[in-house]
C-alpha cells in the first residue's frame, strides 16, 4: 500500500507600482493596488473557488479517504482579507473537513532562512498565528518558501517544535535514491523530511495540457495506474505543486478540473493507493534513511537551487540592502512598517530580478510583470531607499538613534507577552521573536 | 544675405543638442538680419502626407516662442519640411531597427522607384540609412532648383544632410559650408564606422568652408580627417533658456548629484559610477542620479549593484520636458563625465538652473566656461573630490552657482551668429573671384 500525498501551495506576491526616483520622500504607497486586486480576483474566480469547491465535494464524497494539505502564505491571506474574502471562508469550509491539513510556512513567502535565522523564526511564528487565527489550526509540519531547504535550516524547524517538513526529491542530492520514502533531517533526525517527486508531480504541473507530450492527453486511470504500477517503488508519492496549477496555469478547457474530479476514484480504486496528509504521511512511515543536504535546494529551475532569487549581483545586492534594515525594522516595530516590510520581503522580488534565461526563461517570464531584470531591479530599490529613509525618520522620532538602545527598550515589554502566549501553547516551543502580529490591516 | 539651411530636428521634436542649437542659431541670425529658409526631414510626417510643407515660423511650437520682438525677427525664416524618416543619433545598424519599430507604428509607406519619384517624398522609405540618405540628396536638389535664385549660401548641419549640401550646391552654384556638431570619433571612440567617415570627410572636402563647435572638434577635423586648417572655424554654441525656472519640491533631504544624458560610450556614465562609489565611502548624505537611457544603462546597472551602492544610486530612465528642468531643479551638482564632447549644451543648462557643475576636460564646452569644475574624465579620484567638495562645502558649491548663472547667460547665440555670417561673407566674396 502506498501513500499518496497531495500538497499545494498557495501564494500571491504584493506587487510593486511603478516608483520613480521622483516619487522618493514623497510618496509612500509603494504598491500596485489595481494588478493586485485584478490578479487576486482573477485567480479566485479561475482557481481558488472552482478547486476549493471541488476538493470539499471530493472530500464528502469520499468520507475520509481522500486527504490534502495547503499551506497559504501570509500575503496571501492578507489580499484574500482586502479583496476576496469569500476565498477565506471557502478555506475554512475545507478546514472543518477534518481530512485538510495546513502547514506553516514563512508569512511573506521570504528566503528569510538564507540569511537570518531570528527573522525566519519570526516569520514562522507569526505564520502560526495567522493560521490559529484564520482556521483555528495548529501547524504541526513545515514548509518552506519555495521548497528551500538545508540540513540547518531543517535543524531550525525542528527546534521549533515541527515534526515533519517538506524538501524537493532534486537529483543532485539525491543520487541513487528514490524520492518516494520518509528521510530525516542529518542533525536532528527526530524531523522526518517528504520529498517531492518531481516527475509525477510535474506531469500535472507543468505537462497536463501540452498536446506535444507523448503521454497527453492524461487521463486520471492511466495517472493513478503509474503511481500503483510495481514499477513505482517506494512507500509515499508526494505529489507537491502550485495550487494556481488548478485553472490558472492549466487552464479549465485543459480539462484538469475533470481530471481531478475523476482522481481520488481511481487512486483508491487501483486497491494499491491511499490518501495522507503530510503530517499523517511522516508519522506512518518509517525514515529509511538520512538526508544529507549541505547547500540550500529548492523546487525552482532545472539547478533545484536558489539561484533563481540570488544567482547574480542585483539579487544579492537587493537582498543584502534589504535585511540590512531588519535590526531597524524591529526596534521601531510600527504596524505600518511591519507590513511593508513583509511584502518587501517576499521572494518574487528578487526572482524578477533574474538574467538566467537558457533553462527556465520562460517560466520565468511567465509570472514577471517587468520586462526586464534591470527594471525590476531599479523599482524594488527605488522604494526600498525610500522605506530606508522613512525608516530612519521615523525611528529618530521615536527618539532612539542607534537600533540597539531602542530594543533594549522592547524586549521589556514584549517579554512579558511573550511569557504569555508560550504558557498558552506548547509549540513551537522558543520565541524569540520581538513583535506582535503584523499588520492585519 | 540669404541662406538655405539643410537642419534637422527641430523644436518641439528634439532628441538632443543638436536641434536646440539649430534652433538658437537660426533665430540669432535672422537677428543678425540673415533670411533662412530651414529644410528639416520631417519623422514624425505621419498625421500630414503633403510633400512639402512651407511653414510659417510664428506657427511653430508656442513654448519657445517668447513675447512680441520675436515675430519680427520670424518674418526672416521659412521652413521646409521634407518627409523622411532620418533621425540625428542614429548609426546604420540602429537604423534597421528603427525603421522596422516606425512601420510597425503604422507610417505609411506606398510603392514606387524612388529614385524616380521626384517629389514624391511619402514614397518608400530607403532599405538602409545610407540610401536614406542619398534619397534626401535627390529631394535637396529638386528643392534647389525650385529656390533657385532665392539664395547666397548653403549650410549642411551633420553628415545625414551633407550629401544634400553638395546636390544643392552642384545645381545651385552657391558655396557651402558644412557644420560640424559632432564627428564619427565622439560617437565611436576609435571604433568608426567608415562610411559615416567618408561622408563626413566627403562633406568637408566639398565645402567651402568647415565650422566646428569647438576647437577640440576643430582639432578633430584637422588631424583625423586631413581638412586643411585655414578652412575650418570654430564658432562655439551659445544657450537659450525657457523665460522661468521651474521650482520642485524636494522629497529627500540628501544632496542630489545628477548625470543627465544618454547612457553611451561617449557620455562616460561608468566614470560616474566610480567617481559615486568613492564619494559614498567618505560620506553617507548623497544620492546620485543617472538619468536617461542607452546600451550601456544593463552594465551600469550591474556595477552599481556590485559596488553595493544601489540604494543610493538612482535610475529615472530617459526624462523628457518637463521632468528634465524638474531633475535640474532637485540637482545639487551636475557631472558630465563625456569621454568626447563635441560641445555639451546641458552644463549650460545646469548652470542656468543654479546647479554647480562638474565637466569633462574632453569636452567641447570646458573651452567657454570658467566657473566649473574641469577634471579628465578618467580621473575618478578627482571627480570624486570635486563633488565631495561642492556637496559638503557650500561656499563652494554657491560661489560656483552664482557665478556661473552669470557666464551662461552671457553666452549668446546672437555672437556666435555674428560669427558664422562673417562665415558666409567670405565664401561668397571668394566665389565670386
Amino acid at each position: 500500500m502506498k501513500t499518496v500525498c497531495l500538497y499545494f501551495q498557495v501564494h500571491q506576491p504584493l506587487r510593486l507600482k511603478t516608483y520613480r526616483f521622483f516619487n522618493m520622500g514623497k510618496d509612500h504607497n509603494y504598491l500596485d493596488d489595481f494588478a493586485n486586486r485584478s490578479i487576486m480576483q482573477r485567480v479566485a474566480a479561475e482557481c481558488y473557488i472552482p478547486m476549493n469547491n471541488l476538493l470539499l465535494k471530493l472530500i464528502r464524497e469520499n468520507e475520509g479517504a481522500f486527504k490534502v494539505t495547503f499551506s497559504i502564505s501570509g500575503l496571501a491571506i492578507e489580499q484574500f482579507r482586502s479583496y476576496t474574502p469569500e476565498v477565506l471562508d471557502s478555506f475554512r469550509e475545507l478546514a472543518a473537513t477534518g481530512c485538510v491539513e495546513f502547514l506553516a510556512e514563512t508569512y511573506s513567502h521570504s528566503l528569510s532562512s538564507l540569511i537570518s535565522p531570528e527573522e525566519f523564526r519570526c516569520e514562522v511564528e507569526e505564520h502560526v498565528a495567522l493560521m490559529k487565527e484564520e482556521f483555528g489550526y495548529q501547524p504541526t509540519a513545515f514548509r518552506n518558501t519555495e521548497l528551500v531547504y538545508s540540513d540547518q535550516i531543517g535543524e531550525m524547524v525542528a527546534d521549533m517544535g515541527f515534526k515533519a517538513m517538506l524538501a524537493e526529491g532534486a537529483k543532485h542530492v539525491l543520487g541513487w535514491k528514490s524520492p518516494n520514502f520518509v528521510y530525516a533531517n542529518s542533525l536532528n533526525q527526530k524531523l522526518r523530511v517528504l520529498l517531492r517527486n518531481y516527475k509525477l508531480s510535474d506531469d500535472i504541473a507543468f505537462r497536463f495540457s501540452n498536446m506535444g507530450w507523448g503521454e497527453w492527453p492524461l487521463t486520471a486511470d492511466k495517472y493513478a495506474g503509474w503511481i500503483a504500477d510495481e514499477n513505482t517503488s517506494g512507500e509515499v508519492i508526494n505529489l507537491f505543486m502550485d495550487y494556481e496549477t488548478f485553472g490558472e496555469h492549466q487552464k479549465a478547457e485543459s480539462g484538469i478540473f475533470g481530471f481531478v474530479e475523476a482522481l481520488p476514484a481511481a487512486m483508491l480504486r487501483t486497491g494499491e493507493l491511499k490518501f495522507a496528509t503530510v503530517t499523517e504521511t511522516a508519522a506512518e512511515n518509517q525514515p529509511t534513511g538520512v538526508l544529507y543536504c549541505t547547500h540550500a535546494m529548492s523546487w525552482a529551475d532545472e539547478e533545484r537551487d536558489v539561484t533563481a532569487w540570488l544567482g547574480n549581483e542585483l539579487q544579492n545586492e537587493a537582498f543584502g540592502k534589504l535585511y540590512d534594515l531588519r535590526e531597524k525594522v524591529h526596534a521601531l516595530n510600527n504596524k505600518d512598517f511591519n507590513y511593508v516590510w513583509n511584502f518587501m520581503k517576499a521572494s518574487d522580488h528578487f526572482y524578477y530580478m533574474a538574467t538566467k534565461w537558457f533553462s527556465d526563461g520562460d517560466v520565468h517570464s511567465y509570472f514577471n510583470p517587468y520586462d526586464s531584470a534591470y527594471n525590476a531591479f531599479i523599482n524594488y530599490m527605488n522604494v526600498l531607499s525610500d522605506f530606508s529613509n522613512e525608516l530612519q525618520l521615523a525611528l529618530e522620532a521615536k527618539g532612539c538613534e542607534a537600533p540597539a538602545a531602542c530594543e533594549a527598550e522592547v524586549k521589556e515589554e514584549v517579554k512579558v507577552e511573550v511569557k504569555a502566549e508560550a504558557e498558552a501553547k506548547p509549540a513551537p516551543k522558543k520565541r524569540t521573536c520581538k513583535r506582535k502580529t503584523t499588520a492585519a490591516k | 544675405m540669404r541662406v538655405l539651411m539643410f537642419g534637422w530636428e527641430f523644436p518641439p521634436h528634439i532628441a538632443g543638442g543638436l536641434g536646440t542649437a539649430c534652433y538658437g542659431l537660426t533665430r540669432g541670425l535672422a537677428r543678425n538680419g540673415v533670411e533662412v529658409i530651414f529644410v528639416v526631414p520631417k519623422a514624425y510626417g505621419d498625421e500630414d502626407q503633403r510633400f512639402i510643407r512651407v511653414v510659417n515660423a510664428s506657427d511653430v511650437d508656442a513654448v519657445y516662442r517668447s513675447g512680441e520682438a520675436d515675430s519680427e525677427i520670424w518674418k526672416h525664416v521659412r521652413f521646409m519640411e521634407i518627409n523622411s524618416n532620418m533621425v540625428p543619433y542614429i548609426s546604420p545598424e540602429q537604423w534597421e531597427t528603427e525603421r522596422h519599430r516606425s512601420e510597425r507604428v503604422g507610417t505609411q509607406h506606398h510603392e514606387g522607384d524612388v529614385w524616380r519619384e521626384r517629389y514624391n517624398f511619402s514614397g518608400k522609405y530607403g532599405a538602409n540609412l545610407l540610401e536614406e540618405v542619398a534619397r534626401y540628396a535627390v529631394v535637396a536638389r529638386q528643392v534647389a532648383i525650385e529656390l533657385e535664385g532665392q539664395f547666397d549660401v548653403i549650410h549642411a548641419h551633420d553628415w545625414l544632410t551633407y550629401y544634400a549640401g553638395i546636390a544643392a550646391k552642384e545645381v545651385s552654384g552657391k558655396p557651402l559650408v558644412v557644420h560640424m556638431h559632432a564627428t564619427e570619433y565622439d560617437r565611436s571612440g576609435e571604433n568608426i564606422n567608415t562610411q559615416t567617415y567618408a561622408i563626413e570627410r566627403g562633406g568637408m572636402e566639398a565645402a567651402d568652408l568647415v565650422m566646428a563647435v569647438s576647437n577640440l572638434t576643430r582639432n578633430i577635423i584637422i588631424n583625423k580627417y586631413g581638412i586643411p586648417a585655414e578652412k575650418v572655424i570654430t564658432v562655439h554654441n551659445a544657450v537659450r533658456f525657457a523665460e522661468n525656472n521651474i521650482e520642485e519640491e524636494r522629497g529627500v533631504k540628501d544632496k542630489i548629484v545628477t548625470f543627465l544624458g544618454r547612457i553611451t560610450f561617449q557620455k562616460g556614465p561608468d566614470y560616474f559610477v566610480e567617481a559615486a562609489a568613492k564619494v559614498l565611502k567618505r560620506t553617507p548624505n548623497v544620492r546620485f542620479v543617472m538619468a536617461g537611457s542607452g546600451d550601456m544603462m544593463n552594465h551600469v546597472i550591474r556595477r552599481v549593484a556590485r559596488l553595493g551602492i544601489s540604494d543610493r544610486f538612482h535610475f529615472t530612465g530617459f526624462l523628457r520636458g518637463a521632468d528634465v528642468q524638474k531633475m535640474f531643479a532637485l540637482s545639487d551638482v551636475y557631472v558630465m563625465p563625456s569621454v568626447s564632447e563635441p560641445f555639451g549644451i546641458s552644463p549650460l543648462e545646469a548652470m542656468r538652473s543654479n546647479v554647480p557643475t562638474i565637466i569633462s576636460k574632453q569636452s567641447g564646452v570646458a573651452e567657454v566656461l570658467d566657473y566649473a569644475v574641469k577634471v579628465d574624465y578618467w580621473d575618478v579620484d578627482a571627480m570624486a573630490d570635486a563633488i565631495y567638495g561642492l556637496v559638503t562645502y557650500p561656499a563652494l558649491g554657491k560661489l560656483f552657482a552664482r557665478k556661473g548663472l552669470e557666464e551662461v547667460t552671457g553666452l549668446k547665440w546672437n555672437n556666435a551668429a555674428a560669427k558664422i555670417k562673417a562665415g558666409y561673407e567670405r565664401v561668397i566674396n571668394e566665389n565670386k573671384k
